[in-house]
């Protein structure tokens, strides 16, 4: 299982009731059932993805974020979960608005627009950056609404969002001195535990 | 008629018949004193019975799900595409079982068959059937087939709102529970082109009341009427777009009322075809069945507690263009289902054939549906295994 949701599945408790938007294969999913006995319901639009779930019998919704979570009730689940989608939807302040709705507590990763790297990449290039953790360019990616660790939170500030956890790691998942000391410059993949 | 079986059919196959002589209790208050149920099987039952799989037929449905009755078939059963070996419902692996429902007309106790009291055909007096009732008849098929517990209950339309009516009444009885292109209940419009239909054939002169086999005759015209009028409900706009748009037969205007647009050639030409295949007292009696389906009704009309009832895993699909029983209906199963914490997945097929999509073959429901029975196959092998080395 990838690093980032190692450090998730660690953050969720015995028994926990989930909601994984963007679920992919059901990795996180699955692995959770087995070694968690949780339980819950994943969201993805991706077919290929969505088989993938249905053949580990991991419970999978087709439905499409930017559609909402209307279906579901305030508080219905303890943890609602999002890796490396926020970017990528059209309203990320309304993501984040349903998630901590529908979820006691929610987690979310994304990629640190802040990042040293990222950074330079386009101040002595000037060019939008490419890298591991954003692989695409400017016309292909899914990678709508970047944002950096800085950014994130003081939307969380302003939003009454309370910030209960933050790891950012660095591209081999790493927590470096560096990285906790200055994590909008060192972290490449922020991971934040939240709550209304 | 096919030159050869296809590889991936089951073949040539005879349908099964059991006649009953326990009195079955109908929702109407009245009682089937013996009835007959025809039906058919696919595959192998495995040794302990754990493999089989249950086919709930659609409104105009029947036993002949799969394979060919004779190599002069021009077709073979009405889900060939998804049952066979190596396909998504795969006889390799399962043993499947579709019956004719009670109330049908394909050899299950109908009004086209014999009432042994009065030694004439039923017609209007065969009892009025629900789905509740057909569970409860298709419970009694499984005892007499030795299968205590269903690896699944799959159906499309009217079959998926049997699925779920066993996963409501039987729960201990399935471990899946496939519900295709289905409504929790019908809506106000549903009912409307259902009695449309039913109109056309009570108000046929050739109906007699429903004793229209005394008098040697059918009621041919309406229920031509009522296979169109149900038919276009089947299309979306745009599979009838792309099937015909405005295309003439001829080429140009008669200015008359004959068949001059393809549309009409090809509706009245299945109402056709329909009419002679199909008793029009059963079509009565099954869409009265479709209207009646609510399984909230019996939990204060909480759809959330009808569904807390189910212990099996679901899998439910429904089709974009499909506005007979649109991907709403089927969400608010879905819905229901994960208010009620149940194990549910969830899949919306997109494609422009409409309510028909459910019995054909494409590709992303196919892969989909086949993704799913294959967890299902694995899930029934792997017990099967570990009882096996429980044993050693």
């Amino acid at each position: 299982m990838r690093d980032d949701l190692q450090l998730i599945s660690d953050w969720i408790p015995q028994g926990a009731t989930l909601l994984d938007l963007g679920c992919g294969d059901g990795t996180l999913l699955a692995w959770l059932g087995e070694h968690k006995q949780t339980r819950g319901y994943g969201l993805e639009i991706n077919q290929d993805n969505l088989a993938a779930c249905f053949e580990k019998g991991v419970n999978v919704l087709e439905q499409d974020l930017d559609a909402g979570l209307g279906n579901f009730q305030d508080g219905r689940f303890d943890y609602v979960v999002m890796t490396q989608a926020l970017q990528a939807v059209l309203r990320p302040d309304q993501i984040l608005n349903e998630m901590v709705r529908v979820g006691r507590e929610a987690i979310i990763t994304f990629p640190n627009f802040g990042h040293w790297w990222v950074r330079s990449y386009l101040a002595l290039r000037g060019r939008m950056p490419v890298s591991s953790t954003l692989p695409y360019e400017w016309y292909n990616t899914p990678n709508i609404h970047l944002c950096t660790v800085q950014d994130f939170e003081t939307h969380c500030y302003k939003h009454n969002v309370r910030i209960l956890e933050r790891q950012v790691i660095n591209r081999h998942h790493r927590s470096g001195f560096l990285a906790k000391l200055w994590p909008n410059l060192f972290g490449e993949i922020a991971i934040y535990r939240v709550k209304a | 008629m096919p030159q050869q079986i296809p590889a991936d059919s089951v073949g040539l196959v005879e349908p099964k018949n059991h006649h009953f002589d326990t009195p079955l209790e109908l929702e109407c208050g009245r009682t089937l004193p013996a009835y007959d149920l025809v039906y058919e099987t696919y595959g192998t039952l495995n040794s302990n019975a754990s493999n089989a799989v249950l086919i709930c037929h659609a409104l105009s449905g029947h036993h002949h799900a799969a394979g060919y009755h004779s190599m002069a078939d021009k077709r073979p059963g009405w889900w060939d595409t998804c049952i066979g070996p190596g396909k998504v419902i795969d006889t390799n692996r399962f043993f499947v079982v579709c019956l004719n429902n009670l109330g049908g007309c394909h050899g299950s106790s109908g009004p086209s068959s014999i009432n042994p009291e009065t030694g004439q055909p039923w017609g209007p007096d065969f009892p009025m059937m629900t789905i509740k009732d057909w569970v409860n008849s298709q419970v009694r098929l499984a005892d007499v087939l030795g299968i205590q517990r269903w690896a699944a209950v799959i159906g499309g339309s009217m079959g998926g709102m049997q699925a779920l009516q066993w996963s409501i009444d039987y729960p201990e009885r399935l471990s899946h529970c496939v519900v295709i292109a289905a409504a929790p209940k019908l809506s106000a419009q549903n009912i409307a082109f259902n009695e449309v239909a039913r109109q056309s054939i009570l108000t046929d002169p050739n109906f007699h009341g429903g004793r229209y086999y005394l008098h040697d005759t059918y009621p041919r015209q309406g229920l031509i009427l009522a296979r169109m009028v149900g038919h276009i409900t089947y299309l979306s706009d745009d599979a009838m777009r792309m099937k015909f748009g405005r295309d003439l037969r001829a080429g140009r205007f008669h200015y008359g009322f004959d068949v001059e647009f393809q549309v009409e050639s090809y509706l009245r030409h299945q109402g056709e075809v329909f009419s002679r295949n199909f008793d029009a007292n059963t079509y009565l009696l099954m869409t009265k069945a479709l209207d009646y389906f609510d399984p909230a009704r019996e939990f204060e009309d909480n759809l959330e507690t009808a569904l807390a009832q189910p212990s099996c895993k679901f899998l439910v699909m429904s089709f974009t263009s499909d506005w007979r029983f649109a991907p709403e209906r089927s969400r608010e199963i879905v819905d229901g289902l994960v208010h009620a914490g149940r194990d549910v997945s969830y899949a919306e097929i997109d494609t422009p054939k409409g309510h028909d999509a459910f019995l054909l073959d494409i590709p992303e429901y196919v892969k989909l549906f086949g993704a799913y029975m294959h967890r299902v196959a694995n899930e029934v092998e792997n017990s099967i295994n570990s009882v096996e080395n429980t044993n050693a």
